[in-house]
């Protein structure tokens, strides 16, 4: 480890809150919606995945890098987060093998910024607080009027799309050529366990750019759509929710997860909200009202569907709900095969509780196919 | 569903005595479990053998019966209350056999008694290692090669199949008795018949040792609908080859992938489900092995409430034993709350922001002769817990935390520096183990050949080679040179004043000076279950230092979750870990002290580091703080809450011997003065007590030099008990016969407490020992209780077999102990406790010493007496009251005998005569009618064994 007294990093808020830290190599200045997760493992999955697209990424664990990276455990070709600040970034790893390597090389290969030594604890205090804001974390030497800047040039991300910035540009397939199942997926930043999962039970996938038009998709004749996750307020994408309304329409089997559970809840005339801070952890406590069983899921969402209008509407039905506050997790269509949930099923990272959910999409395939 | 409604009185089967491999930790699940039943409305009605728990108080169940864990007890009480349901998964294996006994008989069914919480069938198959085994190959859960043996020849032809090195261990035996690894076959073949021996059924299993993969625990809860939720990954830092009990553990699991995490998280849920349906607490333990294929293969599942569930208890916040308390009588996960936020559901999955070390507390000291090798067998008595924002915090804390006079790791001085005698302990860990890691990077060993010997993941032995160079940086600086970032670096990762003040050649004092002129301020942070992601109520700290930071307009601090309330405050000072001579009996009465002090309307501040006590739940106290019993901490803690006083009378020795200091340092100690604390321990000062009151004591002497023995033997005479000032347990003390076996022993001590006293008594041969507990407030003294040892003097007081009251003292004795108390008690100034100890010896009463607080016996005499004594003692010590403010009203037929009870199965090579050293390591209550009954006339018959020696 690198043995002389270590630079120091600065975080910056939008409301003037400042947090310090010191470097561990990778310095610079980046900025983005601050905000936390509290998975203990799992941080290159999240590092990877595209709906943390822009984010500036506080670690609530202690030891980040322990355990390196591994050439199979992205959710996406790059790394999504704008920036990391831990508690203790593990500069050195431990794990066997030709496909691993630091967390270290792993973001100086792509440029990215993180930082070490703050006391994680009391920021995600801070935004628990005061709500999801804006910040930049500065590495090296920069003055307080540079990263004031930088942070005044930051979008807000109410009313912010960001699904163009991480989708696919073109068409791809994934999965077994002969497989028994075609799924048409909307890519709005498509984790790649999503993917694995369809394919594990035998679908062949075709992935599209998030403004592909209705009958682009609807050529491909599936046996069914899948709506992905992605960054961004679901509110802000008006041509995707209209998309979404099509694909409801044209009667196939429709499974939707995170940011497609909100533009299925958006198509439907539902309201979205941001919440006050997000649930972003693997530990999050989902109730399925329909079997009466619960289970423990990875989440990462801003934005929510507001639950009292999901259960006045006539034609929907809450399936699941987050047991901590009560808020809507999951919803179907009562009279059409269209299912969605808020958190991800696919887990990477995260438990695997909820993979009937893919189960469930390929019943609903087979029974309408 | 909510909970079941006709269940209404629930039979709690306790752990029994404490043994190695089933420890205070029961205590606390049974204390939490009867909480959290009565609280449902349901009465509880409790057995154990073990006065020394609170989890037979009658604060904690409505029948409370101190009987042997027998048939004939359970039907005893089946007989006398309307029993509904009985739960054994509150009490370790003890109690799971004793239900599955009285299963066996039919007891439960004639009774109309339903067993909660478990599924005999479900015990069957992970008690059954073979039957374990072949239900893993059907669900596809991978195990190591293994068989099972119920022959020494069948033993032998697994062996010849599986080939070296091999791991034997012996069926339905706790924790690890008769287990070991061999590389050889002679070792074999006498470790076969061993563990047949050993088990009940003569069984054992033999698998092929996976020596070097890396070892994991899961904490499970299911409820009646089968949800399933994780509480805790534990991480054994020493890998496979070393019992769990006996391993550095770690939480969260520091090395291991979320891919590699998930995939054993389903394993252990499946794991779960194919035992059966029960609603509870389960542990399952995983190798991973160390290569790329990092392939998982299931140890072995306990279908109860564990060890390491108080240990994942403690280190999540998550209170596992009252949570699977609530499941067992029907309710489901989400219809509960978490008990820390208060707000959110009990199902999920407690996520940590720190970190937190478990380090085994051994005794080898007292086992001379015994392999102090570790393995397969656990040999520790006690354990450390240390809560650090980092792991090298956490590891540090828990080394200060162990009272082995370390100061943590490196920087004091007792470092190994032989590079032989280092690779020899790493290639056989004992319980320096910590101390050796860091002192053979020290020496410049390369990590890479510190790994082949240790096969600890290189992760951790790069945590201790940056401790290392921490080390060596503040070295080449001095206590003016060094800068704030170098002296923050080092307290967050652990380090303790004392430490760095030996690192840089000054005092304790002038660092901590050093750091309040630069800013550097300790503080606590909440364990909250959920990494702050939602607010908590519950007031459980650790302290740890921080980086700066705050909102826009405010100075940068680090942020301190511990708010100072305006009440009056009172600290407890805890026992630390449980070790032979100061076990479970010192946590009995500071959780007393801390319920008594809540009535007197103090707001209660706990500080300890064992995670097996009742005292370290954070329902206990106000607060409390999960923090070592050392004085850096301590002393900030003080700083900060500004008590009334502190309480040193409950914590045994350990707290007793802060008391110097926190008089040094002007904080106010309750109850007996330090002064007069301290004129207990002096020898010279409390023998001229004894002379000015005319009250006897054997011929002594304290000396400070091997050079003043000569002259002391003569004036004594032998024979003579000698032993080091300031110690418990009888720790270095020993009867000698002649000035050359003297002369050897008092080297001997030197050399382990160098700087120390060693007191030499005249050994009242053939004397009767007797002691006496008292309450006094300096001028009225209340006996609480006498007892008379069965064994004649000699042996510890821990080990005799001893009877409340004296079975056969004469009227003048007893005047003679009554009234030397009396006197003693008021010399000494005593507000609150205090224990003496006398020999006698035709018809005299000598006294042997005077301990200024609450002694071992204390709670074996609640019990008996059916009194609150150390809830009268602690409002005495307060001085909310006085001895004459309570009506006494002792109730107890007959005699109550405490029997001690040993762990020798665990060194079977170890000599198990009895001496002045205690070696005990639990006690058990047995209540006589009349001194006919055969237990006794069995016990006092022995004596003579040792009065003809």
């Amino acid at each position: 480890m690198n043995n002389t007294p270590s630079k120091s990093a600065t975080l910056l808020l939008q409301d003037g809150a400042r947090f310090y830290g010191s470097s561990v190599g990778l310095d610079g200045i980046t900025g983005g919606e601050l905000c936390f997760n509290t998975g203990m493992t799992g941080y290159q999955e999240i590092f990877t995945d595209p709906s943390y697209y822009g984010q500036l990424m506080v670690m609530a664990t202690s030891h980040i890098g322990n355990y390196g990276v591994h050439a199979d455990e992205v959710e996406s070709d790059s790394i999504k987060v704008a920036g990391l600040i831990t508690k203790s970034f593990s500069p050195y790893y431990s794990r066997a093998g030709q496909q691993t390597g630091s967390l270290y090389d792993y973001f100086k290969a792509s440029n990215k910024i993180a930082a070490t030594d703050f006391d994680t604890r009391a920021i995600v205090q801070y935004i628990r607080d005061n709500g999801a804001m804006n910040a930049v974390v500065a590495v090296g030497d920069y003055t307080l009027e540079e990263m004031q800047a930088h942070l005044d040039a930051l979008p807000n991300m109410k009313g912010l799309e960001l699904a163009s910035k991480v989708s696919t540009k073109e068409p791809y397939f994934y999965g077994d050529e002969n497989a028994p199942f075609h799924v048409t997926a909307l890519d709005f930043g498509i984790k790649t366990n999503i993917l694995r999962n369809l394919a594990q039970r035998g679908c062949r996938i075709q992935v599209f750019p998030h403004d592909t038009p209705f009958d682009v998709l609807a050529a491909t004749n599936p046996h069914g759509f899948f709506l992905s996750n992605g960054p961004g307020d679901p509110q802000s994408m008006q041509p995707q929710i209209d998309v979404v309304q099509q694909i409801i329409h044209s009667g196939k089997p429709v499974f939707g997860i995170c940011l497609g559970h909100q533009l299925i809840a958006l198509a439907n005339g539902l309201p979205t909200f941001k919440m006050h801070n997000g649930h972003r952890g693997i530990n999050h406590p989902i109730k399925n009202l329909e079997t009466g069983k619960s289970e423990i899921t990875s989440q990462n969402h801003g934005f929510v569907v507001d639950k009292a209008a999901l259960e006045a509407h006539p034609e929907l039905m809450l399936t699941h709900i987050h047991l901590n506050d009560n808020t809507a997790a999951g919803l179907r269509m009562i009279n059409r095969p269209v299912f969605s949930v808020q958190y991800h099923p696919e887990a990477g990272p995260g438990p695997n509780d909820a993979t009937y959910l893919f189960d469930q999409f390929l019943t609903n395939m087979n029974q309408l196919n | 569903m909510p909970r079941d409604n006709s269940i209404k009185s629930v039979l709690i089967i306790g752990s029994g005595p404490i043994v190695i491999g089933q420890a205070c930790e029961f205590d606390y699940s049974g204390s939490q479990a009867a909480r959290s039943l009565r609280e449902e409305g349901i009465e509880v009605t409790l057995i154990n053998s073990n006065p020394a728990t609170i989890m037979t108080d009658p604060v904690t169940a409505d029948h409370v019966y101190l009987l042997p864990l027998t048939i004939e007890s359970i039907e005893h009480i089946l007989e006398k209350h309307n029993i509904d349901a009985v739960l054994p998964t509150m009490g370790g294996q003890t109690a799971l056999n004793l239900a599955m006994e009285a299963d066996k008989q039919g007891l439960w069914e004639t009774h109309g008694v339903r067993m909660i919480g478990v599924d005999i069938d479900a015990i069957n198959i992970t008690e059954d290692r073979e039957e374990f085994r072949l239900l893993m190959q059907k669900i596809g859960v991978g195990v190591a090669p293994s068989a099972t043996a119920k022959s020494f020849l069948k033993g032998k032809e697994i062996a010849q199949e599986f080939g070296f090195p091999l791991c034997i261990r012996a069926s339905y035996t706790l924790g690890g008795s008769g287990a070991a690894i061999v590389y050889d076959k002679n070792d074999f073949e006498n470790l076969l018949s061993h563990g047949l021996e050993v088990s009940p059924i003569h069984e054992v299993m033999i698998d092929k040792a996976l020596i070097g993969w890396k070892e994991y625990e899961l904490e499970l809860l299911r409820d009646a609908n089968d949800n399933v939720t994780i509480i805790c990954s534990i991480e054994n830092m020493d890998p496979m080859g070393i019992h769990t009990g006996d391993s550095i553990t770690v939480a969260p699991a520091m090395t291991l992938s979320d891919r590699t995490y998930q995939r054993m998280r389903d394993l252990a849920i499946k794991m779960m489900r194919s035992i059966g349906n029960f609603a509870g607490g389960c542990n399952v333990q995983f190798a991973v092995s160390p290569d790329e294929k990092e392939d998982i293969v299931a140890i072995e599942i306990n279908p109860r409430v564990s060890r390491s569930s108080a240990l994942a208890s403690k280190a999540t916040g998550y209170p596992i034993a009252k949570i699977a308390s609530k499941l067992a009588i029907g309710y489901h996960l989400d219809e509960l709350q978490n008990q820390i936020t208060k707000t959110t559901s009990a199902f999920f999955e407690p996520t940590l922001d720190y970190v937190i070390v478990k380090i085994p507390r051994w005794n080898f000291d007292k086992f001379e002769g015994a392999d102090r090798t570790l393995g397969l067998q656990m040999k520790s008595v006690g354990e450390v817990m240390g809560i650090g924002r980092t792991f090298q915090e956490a590891i540090q804390k828990a080394a200060q935390s162990l009272e082995i006079r370390r100061n943590g790791l490196g920087a004091d001085g007792k470092g190994y520096t032989d590079q032989d005698q280092v690779m020899e302990m790493l290639a056989n860990p004992s319980w320096n183990r910590v101390f050796v890691l860091y002192d053979a990077i020290q020496l410049g060993i390369p990590l890479r050949r510190i790994h082949e010997a240790t096969k600890i993941d290189m992760w951790f032995l790069r945590q201790f080679d940056d401790l290392v160079q921490v080390q060596r940086r503040i070295e080449a600086e001095t206590l003016d040179s060094i800068s704030r970032g170098l002296l923050l670096e080092a307290k967050t990762k652990g380090f303790a004043d004392r430490q760095i003040a030996h690192m840089l050649h000054t005092l304790e004092s002038k660092i901590h000076d050093k750091r309040m002129s630069f800013d550097i301020h300790r503080v606590w942070k909440l364990v909250d279950t959920c990494a702050a992601e939602f607010p908590a109520e519950t007031p459980y700290y650790y302290s740890t230092f921080e980086n700066l930071g705050g909102a826009k307009g405010l100075p940068m601090v680090s942020r301190n979750e511990s708010v100072v309330s305006d009440k009056p405050k009172v600290v407890v000072l805890g026992s630390g870990p449980n070790r032979i001579g100061q076990g479970i009996e010192f946590d009995y009465s500071c959780v007393h002290g801390v319920m008594a002090a809540k009535e007197c309307g103090y707001e209660t501040i706990m500080i300890n580091c064992n995670p097996e006590t009742v005292s370290t739940d954070f329902d206990t106290a106000d607060k409390l703080y999960f923090e070592p019993v050392f004085w850096e901490h301590i002393y900030d803690i003080i700083r900060h809450e500004n008590p009334v006083g502190v309480i040193v009378q409950l914590g045994g020795q350990t707290a007793l011997k802060l008391a110097e200091k926190l008089e040094r340092f002007g904080i106010r100690i309750m109850g007996t003065s330090f002064d007069m604390l301290d004129l207990a321990e002096d020898r010279g000062r409390f023998s001229e007590m004894l002379h000015e009151n005319n009250i006897p004591y054997p011929q002594f002497d304290v000396i400070t030099s091997s050079n003043q023995i000569h002259d002391a033997a003569k004036r004594i005479g032998f024979p003579m008990l000698v032993r080091p000032s300031y110690v418990l347990g009888g720790q270095g003390m020993k009867i000698v016969i002649n000035e050359e076996e003297l002369e050897h022993h008092v080297v001997e001590l030197f050399k382990d407490f160098p700087g120390n006293r060693i007191l030499l008594d005249h050994y009242l041969d053939g004397a009767i020992e007797a002691e006496a507990d008292a309450i006094c407030d300096g001028e009225d003294v209340y006996i609480i209780g006498i007892m008379e040892h069965i064994e004649p003097c000699g042996i510890h007081s821990g080990d005799s077999n001893a009877t409340l009251p004296p079975f056969n003292l004469g009227e003048w004795v007893m005047q003679q102990i009554k009234d030397h108390t009396h006197t003693i008690a008021k010399a000494l100034g005593t507000v609150g406790l205090i224990n003496i100890q006398f020999a006698i010896k035709d018809d005299t009463v000598y006294i042997i010493e005077a301990n200024p607080r609450a002694s071992r016996t204390v709670p074996f005499i609640c019990k008996a007496y059916g009194e609150p004594y150390v809830n009268y003692a602690t409002k005495v010590m307060l001085g909310e009251k006085k001895v004459k403010d309570f009506t006494f009203n002792p109730k107890l037929e007959g005699w109550a005998i405490k029997i001690p009870v040993f762990s020798f199965d665990k060194f079977p090579k170890v000599n198990k005569q009895l001496g002045p050293q205690m070696r005990s390591t639990g006690e058990k209550i047995y209540f006589v009618k009349n001194l006919k009954d055969p237990v006794f006339r069995k016990l006092y018959s022995e004596r003579n064994l040792y009065l003809s020696r």
